[in-house]
């Protein structure tokens, strides 16, 4: 098998393409950094020169709104030029590949490729091609993986838990389709946390899940008590109705968090989402403003890992 | 042209002949030892076999002339040793009109290297609606009738479409995959997938339809081979559907002996084939099948694709590996593997496949045509764009070197390459 793409000759991020496969001190070095720049986000002048003069291409071959902001709120608080394209848009449905695209704009002289697509691997694809200088950061790529994300969750998590080697996180809902849940198992197994579960009905867990070191539950009540950290997950509206759930009442009633379910868990126990939220389908309004959520805080903190993983990768 | 072949090794599946000796053509065919010949080619250190069959190799005629030609995969064929091979009809149109297939054949027999044997779809566009006209197929020249790659999702038709091939007792060449449960998928739905985050196909989606299949055949006495078998199931139910004493066969594609979906690694989109690439433990039963007999033969399911095809995320690339020149080496590598003799190895893709294709090449008895590969079992190919001949440059292989190097290719007692 081919080496680690994302890490360069001496073991460095070169890109940032999933965190499955990154070492421990790779990932704890993000997080530290991250910690860094997180006072520069509080500061008056919120800016730091570290990409100064480096071009940051946002390409968002999917529709978002949240993560290409973050990123480029990140970029930009590096002093770095930010350009946003939605590809969705654009190019692809006038038929130009995909690396043609990449090609194009790596003309244009890019540093950094911010790369959101619906087809999983499809970094992984652009990063065998782009020149040595150039850097690949995987904002989501199908139901692969979301690095950031998973990075910012783990951030968080430090933030209020401070160590894993004790802690017990649940993964709630659409694991199936979802990136964001890949992403945060491998990290979590990686920094050592002791037990992650996944929580769902079957329709809603792949094949084999747990081969990625979780233990999993289908009763959402058995598989919440004692845990540290809750980490619910979005249902798209397209999976609600089908051969996979019968209604989003249903699911709500079997594995939406409440208030009262989530009282199953530890008492200080944190609530966490990727967002967008589905208020009423996997998540009370109760409990995503009430005292356990740090839905909000997590965004905040997405700021900082982007910055830490633009400037990390910009250095190697 | 008479051609004697002097100092080879002759391995001759068909009759289990393993030795030393002298092969004489006249005729275009094998025959008794002669005088004076026009040409003699020395085999030293060199095996002298029945050239190969192929029993499935797309040659991407009529449609698809980006990908290959006519001429590159014959080229590509006799490159391998291939002396007969069977293309399936997803072309573009697909082979469902006996003009196409006319027109198939003569251009192949223009091209004159591999001989060409057509397999006609079974139902019409392949869309698995109407069925073709295939009396008036088979005298075009089409051996069997399949679906190919392309869906079957209605079983009424499929009964039908058995009842009526039965009729006339024709072959059908049924890959067997409920279309339902592959529906989206890409990959084998297990812990892999489930890591690269990719759309699987169950195994059961293999097992479900041969099953379904099978009570077809019970039913109807049609005569069906089983294409590109993928899954452990499978073998098993194949090894029971004989025991049973139903007339069924079967192959397997020749990567599905070697790689798993292990293989996929970061993405790697050469490693995108159907049926996907399954676990480990499939690929070891598909191999234990095959040296039981369990699975009659194997073929190198050959599909050119261009790098526009390949260079995408792997669920967009198109499926296929190519196949024509590695099918030799590739098959020793299982023999060797499995520490088979010679003979046994080469069976699969000689006497085996010309039993499944209903042909009398595939041995070496006096009589048979004079199809035959000479190569050098110690010889190596290194895979690669510039080695391939095929236009298709994309295989899980690439980069490897492998042993079993075609020295020479005769194909009806004319030597078609040479090297």
């Amino acid at each position: 098998m081919e080496r680690n793409p994302q890490l360069n000759a001496n073991g460095e991020l070169q890109h940032l393409l999933s965190i499955e496969g990154l070492p421990r001190d790779i990932l704890t070095q993000i997080l530290d950094t991250a910690e860094s720049f997180a006072g520069v986000t509080e500061r008056e002048v919120k800016k730091v020169p570290l990409l100064r003069g480096k071009s940051v291409f946002n390409l968002f071959f999917e529709p978002s709104t949240r993560t290409r902001t973050t990123f480029e709120i990140a970029a930009k608080r590096l002093s770095a030029d930010v350009i946003n394209l939605n590809i969705a848009l654009s190019s692809q449905t006038k038929g130009e590949s995909l690396l043609d695209t990449v090609a194009n704009l790596s003309a244009m002289q890019a540093d950094i490729f911010v790369v959101r697509h619906a087809s999983s691997g499809a970094p992984f694809l652009i990063a065998r091609h782009v020149k040595p200088h150039e850097h690949v950061v995987n904002a989501g790529d199908g139901r692969h993986a979301h690095p950031t994300q998973g990075l910012l969750d783990l951030y968080t998590l430090r933030h209020y838990k401070k160590d894993f080697g004790r802690l017990i996180v649940a993964i709630i809902g659409d694991v199936l389709h979802s990136r964001v849940a890949r992403s945060l198992i491998h990290g979590l197994t990686t920094l050592g946390t002791p037990e992650v579960r996944v929580i769902g009905p079957q329709t809603l867990l792949p094949t084999g899940v747990e081969a990625l070191g979780v233990k999993v539950f289908h009763d959402m009540r058995e598989g919440l008590r004692d845990c540290d950290a809750v980490v619910m997950l979005r249902l798209q509206n397209e999976r609600m109705n089908g051969a996979l759930l019968p209604s989003a009442q249903e699911f709500f009633k079997h594995y939406g968090l409440t208030l009262e379910k989530l009282s199953l868990a530890k008492p200080d126990a944190i609530v966490m989402h990727p967002g967008p939220m589905n208020r009423g389908v996997e998540i009370d309004s109760s409990v995503a403003d009430g005292p356990h959520s740090v839905i909000l805080p997590q965004v905040t903190f997405g700021i900082a890992v982007r910055m830490a993983v633009m400037s990390i990768v910009a250095g190697n | 042209m008479k051609i004697a072949i002097r100092n080879a090794r002759i391995v001759d599946p068909a009759s289990g002949r393993d030795g030393r000796g002298e092969l004489y053509i006249a005729g275009g065919r094998i025959s008794e030892e002669f005088g004076k010949p026009d040409r003699v080619i020395d085999a030293k250190g060199l095996v002298v076999a029945p050239g190969f069959i192929d029993i499935a190799a797309r040659l991407r005629e009529p449609g698809f002339e980006y990908r290959a030609t006519l001429e590159s995969e014959m080229d590509a064929a006799v490159a391998g040793g291939v002396t007969s091979l069977a293309c399936p009809p997803d072309t573009d149109p697909p082979l469902d009109e006996p003009g196409l297939v006319d027109m198939l054949r003569r251009r192949a027999k223009a091209i004159s290297r591999a001989r060409v044997y057509p397999i006609g779809a079974l139902t019409v566009k392949l869309e698995g609606e109407r069925l073709t006209e295939m009396a008036q197929l088979a005298e075009a020249g089409c051996v069997a009738f399949t679906q190919a790659n392309a869906p079957l999702a209605d079983t009424q038709v499929l009964w039908r479409a058995l009842q009526y091939a039965a009729t006339f007792g024709f072959p059908v060449w049924l890959r067997p995959q409920d279309a339902w449960l592959a529906k989206g998928g890409v990959s084998h739905d297990g812990e892999v997938a489930t890591r690269l985050g990719l759309p699987g196909i169950p195994a059961f989606a293999e097992t479900i339809a041969m099953a379904a299949v099978l009570e077809l055949v019970r039913a109807t006495g049609a005569r069906v081979h089983f294409c590109r078998l993928s899954t452990a199931g499978a073998v098993e139910m194949m090894r029971s559907a004989k025991r049973e004493g139903l007339h069924v066969t079967c192959d397997v594609g020749v990567h599905h002996l070697h790689l798993s979906d292990m293989d996929l690694g970061y993405f790697d989109s050469n490693c995108r084939l159907e049926p996907p690439l399954r676990s480990p433990r499939d690929r070891d039963a598909l191999s234990r099948g095959l040296e039981e007999g369990v699975l009659d033969c194997v073929c190198s399911d050959h599909t050119p694709v261009d790098d526009d095809g390949k260079h995408l995320p792997f669920a967009e690339a198109e499926p296929g590996a190519t196949g024509l020149e590695l099918l030799l080496p590739l098959t020793l590598k299982w023999g060797e593997a499995r520490k088979l003799p010679l003979a046994k190895s080469l069976a699969r893709i000689t006497s085996d496949a010309a039993r499944i294709l209903g042909v009398s090449s595939g041995r070496l008895a006096i009589g048979a045509p004079a199809d035959i590969a000479i190569f050098d079992p110690a010889g190596t190919l290194r895979v690669s764009a510039d080695t391939l001949k095929s236009q298709g440059k994309h295989t899980p292989f690439v980069g490897y070197e492998l042993a079993g190097r075609v020295r020479y290719t005769l194909v009806a007692g004319n030597v078609v390459y040479e090297t």
